[in-house]
């Protein structure tokens, strides 16, 4: 005997098309993750928010770095606030060829929630507008490096069907400035990566959120000039959360510089050009 | 065989991760799906009304067992039944209620699996007096991963049997359950609907009058403050014998043919639930209840199941989806349940759905109920500080020895699951005899290390 009246099929099939989200998002259900891997862990915005997922539920973090002694201090901070398993591995943004195997070890133990790309370097501006070799490096830094890091990272959060990427980018990649356009066209290019990679990745399980800082405090940012809107580390940490709470796409940091940059990509070229930025 | 490559969510929509879904057509399917199944193992699925994360599976086997839905065998004198497990009680109650038996436990929503109500040992608005869904289990047929059937009784087999009653479905893949069901006389319930001004009243009245009723629920309203905190509407019920029926109604007392009214929209905006429609709905629900009616006769539909009416009605809470919290604390821990409505109140929880009743005893390792006050309630998950909120009021259900449901969570800290679940490393020992490859996963598992 079939217990299912027929005329049930149709509405229980559609009950069950609906379970199918049109989002994705991390593994607990309001935004917290319990297993962390930066890459490039040193700076201090992937440090403000390693702390602050601790803080929250994060217990597995993998910190991945140049110099992964100088992350010794990090290590033992995120401990003591409640991390039980804290590794920190070797990586070289640069070393192109080192990174499958560097993702492969990254990934062995456990399932990774959360992965952060945070390394990248600014270049002396006067010095990569008009060298050559530094300007070539800085790219090679920022995209090759991204790109080729995120793509096994991309492999591996596919065949577990979950996890979260968060790409640090800035609101220099928005629209590309004179003050320094090597770094603004690093951001433009891993920025756009970005965004078309986590449209390719819808019904994958894995979700990329671009963040996009303005001008944070930072050691990176030491000696220059603050500019209007500046930030700190730890408030873009806090975005940060906000957005994994909320699974967004795209956060800004603070977040009404969002709206500064959407009116300054459509600013007429002969004025923008004239602008102090 | 077919699978298919699906994002799925569990009923609150909030983490879609993504698995390989298997439709097993009949037994011997299950065996082959999990022993093919890789090292990120595989789960069963019912009709995905757990709230949470508990029937996925990311990056590994789903088995979607809703097209194993045979009755086997009904003995309408001693009135049992075996069904297979992904028959639903929906299914199960259009075919057994005219003939005048009722299941023994019904969930809020005819649309759960048998195999899912027994992997949640799921509870109904009866639990003070018969316990929970596994506790009308008289047998069932667990296929393990290791390619064994065994026949589990809670007289013959009690540790794998109470290992898999509530066990989340990790010990196996239940295929077939044999059920006791109720005699009814009608298909109707004898209601007594009345208003609680407050929560001190609430509970009075429930710790005083609820043995004398089969069901008792209450429903509160989390938006009220100040002195009307935790105001509710008490809702008790028996099933209707003949004799309270009108003598022109006797020829159909046991009708039973409920229909779905109205369906929710494919969309909504995410904040369509916030603190000014629940308020507006809670105003309404509040004021439309009697302030004291008794006797008054209900469908089995309108009494257990009034949400069955709008189809995916979940989708009401928007692309952002909502969470369902419950938690139990034993007698003698009121104090708690004040305590958490008042922070709930105090954080202007749009809660439309906060029910609160009273437990008997449970028996699953891992089964939720046991003796004390149960509140559950639905919360939109973009609720700004809703993390902070319910981390916070884990550990005061902690202090208070009492655990959370975990075939309902999405967000619970692992570290307290070993104190809200004592019997804990009991389960996991029978669960490693039983699936000693730890085969069985999910989502759930891995979040909260079960295994």
């Amino acid at each position: 005997m079939d217990g299912q009246p027929a005329s049930e099929d149709r509405s229980e099939a559609e009950d069950r098309s609906s379970h199918v989200a049109v989002g994705d998002a991390v593994k607990d259900a309001l935004g917290s993750v319990q297993s962390v891997l930066v890459l490039g862990g040193g700076s201090d915005i992937a440090r403000a928010t390693v702390k602050a997922l601790v803080a929250d539920r994060a217990r597995t973090v993998t910190l991945a770095a140049r110099r992964p002694e100088r992350l010794d201090d990090l290590a033992l901070e995120l401990k003591e606030a409640g991390a039980t398993d804290v590794r920190l591995l070797t990586f070289d943004a640069d070393d192109l060829d080192s990174h499958p195997a560097f993702v492969a070890d990254a990934f062995a133990a456990r399932d990774i929630d959360l992965v952060l790309l945070a390394f990248g370097v600014l270049g002396d501006a006067d010095r990569t507008r008009v060298d050559r070799r530094a300007t070539l490096d800085l790219l090679h830094t920022n995209v090759m490096g991204s790109v080729s890091v995120l793509m096994p990272v991309v492999e591996r959060l596919k065949a577990q069907g979950h996890g979260t990427i968060v790409v640090l980018s800035s609101v220099a990649g928005e629209r590309v400035r004179k003050s320094n356009f090597p770094y603004g066209a690093s951001k433009a290019a891993v920025d756009g990566f970005c965004s078309g990679l986590a449209d390719f990745l819808q019904g994958s399980g894995v979700h990329v959120m671009v963040v996009r800082p303005g001008f944070v405090d930072t050691k990176m940012t030491a000696g220059m000039d603050r500019k209007p809107m500046s930030t700190t580390p730890e408030k873009v940490a806090d975005v940060i959360v906000a957005g994994l709470r909320k699974g967004s796409d795209t956060v800004w940091a603070p977040p009404p510089i969002r709206w500064v940059f959407a009116a300054l990509r459509h600013l007429p070229r002969a004025l923008f050009r004239r602008l102090d930025l | 065989m077919n699978s298919e490559s699906r994002l799925l969510t569990g009923w609150g929509r909030t983490v879609p991760t993504r698995s390989d879904v298997h439709r097993p057509l009949a037994g011997d399917d299950v065996d082959a799906m999990l022993k093919e199944a890789d090292d990120r193992g595989a789960i069963a699925r019912g009709l995905g009304r757990g709230y949470g994360d508990v029937a996925q599976n990311a990056g590994g086997r789903v088995l979607d067992m809703t097209s194993l839905r045979r009755v086997r065998s009904i003995d309408l004198g001693a009135g049992t039944i075996t069904v297979d497990a992904g028959f639903n009680l929906d299914a199960l109650m259009r075919l057994i209620v005219p003939l005048g038996w009722f299941v023994a436990v019904t969930p809020g929503t005819r649309h759960v699996t048998v195999g899912g109500a027994i992997a949640s040992d799921i509870h109904g608005k009866n639990h003070h007096r018969d316990g929970s869904f596994c506790d009308h289990v008289l047998s069932m047929e667990l296929r393990t991963p290791a390619g064994e059937h065994l026949r589990l009784t809670a007289d013959d087999t009690p540790d794998e049997f109470w290992a898999t009653a509530g066990g989340l479905g990790l010990t196996g893949v239940v295929t077939e359950a044999t059920l006791q069901l109720l005699p009814i006389e009608t298909s109707r319930i004898r209601a007594d609907t009345q208003r609680c001004s407050d929560l001190d009243e609430l509970m009075t009245l429930m710790h005083e009058e609820d043995e004398r009723y089969r069901y008792s629920v209450a429903w509160i309203d989390c938006l009220a403050r100040g002195t009307s905190m935790g105001r509710a509407v008490l809702s008790r019920g028996e099933h209707a014998s003949l004799d309270d029926l009108a003598v022109d109604e006797r020829a159909t007392a046991l009708a039973f043919d409920p229909h779905t009214r109205l369906a929710a929209p494919p969309w909504a905006p995410p904040g369509l639930l916030n603190r000014l429609t629940v308020r507006a709905f809670n105003e309404l629900w509040f004021r439309k209840a009697p302030r004291h009616d008794i006797g008054g006769l209900e469908s089995i539909s309108w009494f257990f199941h009034p949400l069955d009416s709008v189809s995916g009605w979940n989708r009401l809470y928007g692309r952002t989806g909502f969470v369902q919290y419950q938690f139990v604390v034993p007698f003698g821990q009121e104090d708690a349940v004040r305590e958490s409505v008042r922070r709930l109140s105090e954080a202007r929880t749009p809660s439309f759905l906060a029910v609160l009743k009273r437990f008997g005893p449970g028996h699953g390792l891992l089964s939720f109920p046991m003796a004390g006050w149960t509140l559950a309630l639905d919360i939109p998950s973009a609720l700004p500080g809703l993390a902070r909120l319910l981390d916070d009021l884990d550990d005061l259900v902690v202090g208070a020895n009492g655990r959370v449901y975990l075939a309902k969570d999405s967000r619970l800290r692992p570290e307290l699951l070993a104190i809200m679940y004592p019997e804990l490393d009991r389960w996991r020992e029978i669960r490693a005899r039983l699936d000693p490859d730890a085969v069985m996963c999910s989502d759930l598992a891995r979040r909260l290390q079960l295994v």
